[in-house]
């Protein structure tokens, strides 16, 4: 074809080698010494899982990784349902108030985040909820919405319509054209919707930050704590445990989305 | 079941809805409609807010401050906390622009298998935890720390850098947590693009470097725009990432309002802060949609 490659830029290359380890160094670093032997968090004294140890024997920490899981676990279950709900409902052929709730559902990723941490900080104080893991609960499951809901409503809007109509001719009746037809179809798009809102929320600092109360700290609340108070080895073990669970998620989603395509 | 098929579509609709829009209208709107009152409300002395007692108070405090005269003088310190954090929005956007573009080209450009490992590689950091990333890049760039250490094993640099909390560790956070924001959107434009094109154009006398400013940037535009509002609007608001890597040396938008619900304790000025912040946002959004409609209808003309 060509005398010369063309698909090929120089210095490119060099840009994204870059740019791949400026990703991966820092984590590298942290995993590394998070299996170092000693006090010292810098300074490499032999391989030791004393970080992972002194985990077990802080309350705090274990406090903040059950309360973090909890939450994560009611937000996901409460925002998941509510998503799917709501993408079925707007599965229709065209309607008139669509974009305005299509809107409504976009908004929590529209709103800076300090912003809606102060929001819903000033909503508690307004209704003179204390704050607790309750209000904590509440927060995410309004914020996890829209991160069930696009995943479920992409996978939606690749389902057919003519299959349920085919369902319907063949003498289904609503409840059987959606629990064979439509469910099974939906079903990997609401799986990467429920995992999306639990990193989602596993993951959320800011609005945690504001609207929780005493004992109701979450991992990253407690790291943002920890961070301010220096480095340690303990710190570099709950990273490395946070790191992995993430790193299992986005795994597990990605191969669920694959298998939907197959 | 017999109920719900003798209801009308529309019913069944607003029952289904009724779930998520209660969330969003209780979690979201009202809590909004409430910053709004406050930052329109007065203060009792010890910072509570007296409801149905309006006052632009706020607002005047963003621009004037009053003297010992009880004169309002202007006052440039907050417009300042804007500007900075519009600065940093705009150079943090840029990198990710300069850095990330040759990197989605280059994954683009990879056979297929690979390509979709590279994107794993790009999106698992994006998952991970922000404030594990964070103290990741602490243990790094502070004194003593990574970078250091290497350098002195280098025997490039004998003193110590003084990296950590400067405008510098701001800018490499930000950089790290918003450069997959970049890579992803402008990867998925390249992905569509006939390759051919440029094989064309290449036949027809270009060279890469012409194909690439005439041919592949114009088709990546969509991802371009779109990976630039997404990493620029929440870099205007941030909050965590100046407030670790930056020290409190540098005042951002997202500090200056975390302040007033702190130890400032005006929760007013806070509200009306916000509602600034929230403007800027939306600004930038409409910019980049009114961007990606002009490019719309540039395509319609080729």
């Amino acid at each position: 074809m060509n005398a010369f490659k063309l698909h090929s830029f120089p210095g490119i290359r060099p840009i994204a080698v870059l740019i791949f380890s400026f990703l991966y160094i820092p984590i590298i670093v942290l995993v590394l010494l998070s299996f170092n032997q000693g006090e010292l968090t810098t300074v490499w004294q032999g391989l030791g899982l004393n970080g992972y140890i002194e985990i077990w024997q802080d309350p705090y920490i274990i406090q903040a990784a059950k309360n973090s899981f909890i939450v994560a676990l009611i937000a996901t279950l409460v925002a998941t349902p509510s998503a799917t709900l709501a993408a079925l409902a707007l599965w229709q052929r065209q309607s008139d108030d669509r974009s305005i709730i299509a809107s409504l559902i976009g908004l929590p990723l529209l709103i800076p985040g300090i912003v809606v941490a102060v929001a819903t900080l000033m909503l508690f104080s307004f209704i003179g909820l204390k704050l607790s893991l309750f209000t904590v609960i509440i927060a995410h499951s309004t914020f996890c919405i829209p991160f069930a809901y696009f995943p479920i409503k992409t996978r939606l809007s690749k389902i057919h319509f003519n299959l349920v109509d085919a369902a319907t001719d063949l003498y289904a009746n609503s409840w059987q054209a959606f629990w064979h037809i439509t469910w099974p179809q939906l079903l990997p798009g609401i799986i990467a919707g429920a995992l999306l809102s639990f990193i989602t929320s596993m993951d959320d600092f800011i609005i945690t930050y504001f609207v929780s109360g005493p004992g109701s700290a979450t991992l990253p609340v407690y790291i943002f704590g920890a961070i301010k108070r220096g480095i340690s080895p303990k710190i570099n073990a709950v990273s490395t445990l946070i790191l992995g669970i993430s790193i299992l998620f986005v795994t597990v989603s990605y191969f669920t989305g694959r298998q939907a395509q197959r | 079941m017999n109920i719900w098929s003798s209801l009308t579509i529309n019913r069944r609709r607003q029952i289904l809805l009724s779930p998520a829009i209660l969330f969003l209208l209780g979690g979201i709107v009202f809590p909004m409609l409430i910053v709004a009152i406050v930052s329109i409300s007065r203060t009792a002395d010890y910072g509570d807010i007296l409801w149905g007692k309006l006052s632009a108070n706020a607002y005047i405090q963003f621009l004037f401050e009053q003297d010992l005269d009880e004169r309002k003088i202007f006052n440039l310190d907050y417009i300042f906390v804007f500007l900075r954090s519009l600065k940093l929005a705009l150079l943090t956007t840029f990198g990710c622009l300069i850095l990330g573009f040759p990197t989605a080209l280059f994954i683009a450009l990879q056979p297929v298998r690979r390509r979709n490992t590279l994107l794993i590689l790009v999106s698992i950091p994006f998952w991970a935890n922000l404030l594990v990333r964070l103290y990741a890049w602490i243990i790094l760039l502070r004194d003593g720390g990574g970078i250091e250490q290497f350098l002195h094993w280098l025997h490039l640099k004998k003193d110590e850098l003084g990296l950590m909390y400067t405008s510098t560790a701001t800018a490499i956070g930000l950089l790290y947590a918003f450069i997959p924001f970049m890579i992803l959107p402008i990867y998925a434009s390249l992905e569509k693009i006939d390759w051919r094109l440029v094989d064309a154009a290449c036949d027809l006398g270009a060279n890469r470097w012409q194909a690439l400013r005439r041919i592949i940037t114009p088709l990546a535009l969509p991802g371009i725009i779109s990976g630039c509002t997404l990493v620029f609007v929440p870099t205007l608001g941030v909050y965590v990432i100046p407030d670790i890597l930056g020290g409190s040396k540098s005042l951002m938008i997202g500090n200056l309002i975390h302040l007033q619900y702190t130890s400032a304790h005006n929760w007013p000025f806070g509200a009306a802060l916000s509602f600034v912040l929230l403007g800027l946002t939306l600004l930038g959004m409409l910019m980049c949609r009114f961007c990606s409609k002009r490019t719309g209808k540039m395509y319609e003309c080729v």
